[in-house]
């Protein structure tokens, strides 16, 4: 295809993408190293006779929008966004380090910074989540690929229900349902005899809550993408290894698993990309005092009153490079095929 | 398994069947369990006392003199106009559907029949725009939307989620027209047609599998999206999933619970009836990039 054909077919989406993704982020970029404008402050001398002179400092309100009003991005402030408490904590992070002799200690107070907490549980969820979601997707697939043919069809239309749902609104369901009066809430007061028992009010269970909702959620797609896999497997290969005596897990082993391994890389890589994006259910879980993601500390900056623009920029602009340093093994990857492919 | 040699031995076979009964169990019965619910009042769905309330319906019979009640859904679709909502949602996802096929079929051609390295670059680019979460481009939509005075309206709205679905598109598309011999169009030039004839006469007639499946997941992007609608959408013109959400932040008084449940139930309805039409689009949709590579 020629260039200009090229050109004329692809400008429409090229110009969507280039207005709508790629100059937010060169606005993101430019907002994160402005900050809000400080409020104007005017000191005001009030003499009254016998008691003398006093200085009051009010804000000049006028002064403060005009300034506003006039330059909305606020004023340049470099990087001291990103260091700031909010962020990296640059200063923080040094002082806990200078006080703290062991790593755990150093680490279990690095938690406290807002931004490194959302960090570690972002990347704990991606990497917990990530191979569970691979196991549980073939369990499934082999266990549906040995039903009678018209079982599998029923099941396959099931499995789709948790993966197709909206994740906000399957996030809901589970959530009134691990509610304390709520059927599996009350089922675990019942299991462990603690009538004020509640995955609500500990951290660590609601990790483990979030963690298990984006397994049932995400599992499906693995399970439909290794079925589609298992109905390609080579049925010589596996009379072959039967004569040769192979039980039937060496067949899963050595036969199947090898089969599907460049799907287990394809599922891998959409669960990483999806996995690390993880918003929803922490709002549909109303978790946000116990665990927060990249994503959902951002909607928190830019939720409510005041809009704090500069600080969801900062942690917008570290979202996308921590995107970009998860994909890079895969756009090597991407680059020989494409050389290889010509 | 057909010959008796691949046979499961009957540990396993129960082994498997029980997984299979526990997944499906698993996979189902939050829906069922809600649906029912959702036809109960709040002290029902969420009984402290006796979790059996919850299907017999105790209280809602003692209240509404039947074991069902639709209080739900009309507080949800009458007092809280969640029409308003799925109107709003409709018109988003028929316009995203629609634009996005048609900017993102003639993208994805260009990019399968061209081998020039900026389609390399371009489809890189896409891959990453593709793995970026939503709401890191919210921040640097705010500003510019305000100052043109176009924030909170639904085109906006549209656009944005065009654009945030395009990498998809593209992707999918590419790796369909690659598998279109590009013989097929290579012999329309020969014949005398331009590249854009080529496409139209030759392409379009034989593309629709592909762009239905794509189709459904752009439908799917548009329906499920939750980031941008919620910060994007002034609150008249919010869609359903902003909305529910909306339901749980302000109302948590005596009863207004049921409305967010039966509005879920209402937003998962649509869902329920596109998988039992398109399960084979959807199934083929999802292994399609992978089979390709």
């Amino acid at each position: 295809m020629r260039h200009l054909t090229f050109l004329w077919f692809f400008l429409p989406t090229g110009l969507a993408m280039l207005l709508f993704i790629a100059m937010p982020i060169v606005s993101v970029v430019i907002q994160s190293i402005y900050a809000p404008h400080p409020a104007v402050l005017i000191e005001v001398e009030s003499c009254t006779p016998l008691v003398g002179c006093t200085t009051e400092t009010t804000i000049d309100q006028e002064a403060t929008a005009a300034l506003r009003e006039e330059k909305p991005l606020g004023r340049f402030v470099g990087l001291s966004v990103y260091l700031d408490r909010g962020h990296l904590a640059i200063k923080e992070v040094g002082e806990l380090w200078a006080t703290h002799e062991s790593w755990g200690g150093f680490l279990s107070a690095i938690n406290n910074l807002p931004f490194y907490r959302a960090m570690a549980f972002t990347l704990t969820f991606v990497a917990i989540v990530t191979p569970l979601t691979l196991v549980f997707g073939m369990a499934i697939a082999l266990a549906i690929n040995s039903l009678h043919r018209h079982l599998k069809g029923l099941m396959i239309f099931f499995s789709l229900l948790p993966f197709i749902v909206t994740p906000l609104v399957g996030s809901l369901i589970l959530f009134w349902m691990i509610d304390s009066r709520g059927i599996i809430g009350n089922a675990l007061i019942g299991i462990s005899g603690d009538a004020n028992f509640s995955l609500k009010a500990s951290t660590g269970l609601m990790w483990v809550s979030l963690m298990a909702y984006w397994v049932w959620h995400a599992a499906p797609f693995a399970f439909v993408v290794f079925y589609a896999g298992l109905q390609t497997l080579p049925q010589d290969q596996l009379e072959a290894s039967q004569i040769d005596g192979a039980t039937r897990w060496q067949r899963v082993k050595y036969v199947i698993i090898p089969h599907l391994m460049p799907l287990v890389t394809f599922v891998t890589l959409i669960q990483l990309m999806d996995n690390f994006k993880v918003f929803e259910p922490i709002i549909g879980f109303n978790a946000a005092a116990h665990a927060q993601s990249l994503s959902s500390f951002i909607y928190n900056d830019l939720h409510g009153e005041t809009r704090q623009l500069s600080s969801a920029a900062a942690t917008s602009v570290m979202t996308i490079i921590g995107v970009i340093i998860l994909l890079s093994p895969v756009l090597v990857r991407t680059w020989r095929d494409f050389k290889g492919a010509r | 398994m057909a010959n008796r040699a691949q046979r499961m031995p009957t540990g396993l076979r129960i082994a498997t069947s029980l997984f299979v009964i526990l997944w499906f169990v698993l996979a189902t019965f939050p829906f069922f369990w809600t649906v029912w619910g959702s036809f109960k009042v709040e002290l029902d769905f969420f009984s402290i006392a006796d979790w059996t309330n919850a299907l017999t319906g105790e209280r809602t019979q003692a209240v509404y003199g039947s074991p069902f009640t639709t209080t739900g859904y009309e507080g949800a679709w009458i007092k809280e106009e969640f029409w308003r909502n799925v109107i709003n949602t409709g018109l988003i996802c028929f316009f995203v559907v629609t634009i996005s096929l048609t900017i993102g079929t003639l993208g994805g051609y260009a990019l399968s029949r061209s081998s020039f390295n900026y389609t390399f670059w371009l489809l890189i680019a896409a891959l990453i725009f593709r793995a970026m979460p939503p709401i890191t481009l919210v921040a640097g939509y705010l500003l510019p939307f305000f100052e043109w005075n176009i924030w909170g309206i639904l085109p906006t709205t549209v656009i944005v989620l065009v654009a945030i679905n395009q990498p998809f598109t593209l992707w999918m598309l590419h790796s369909f027209f690659k598998n279109i011999p590009s013989e097929l169009d290579e012999s329309a030039k020969v014949d005398g047609c331009n590249q854009f004839q080529a496409f139209r006469r030759v392409i379009i007639p034989v593309m629709w599998p592909g762009v239905i499946t794509t189709g459904l997941f752009s439908f799917l992007l548009a329906y499920n999206d939750f980031a941008v609608g919620a910060m994007l959408l002034s609150e008249s013109n919010r869609t359903m999933v902003p909305a529910i959400n909306a339901f749980m932040g302000t109302t948590q008084t005596e009863g207004n619970v049921m409305f967010a449940v039966a509005a879920v139930v209402s937003a998962t309805a649509p869902l329920f009836i596109l998988v039992m039409f398109f399960q084979r689009q959807i199934v083929s949709g999802l292994t399609a990039g992978a089979v390709k590579g």
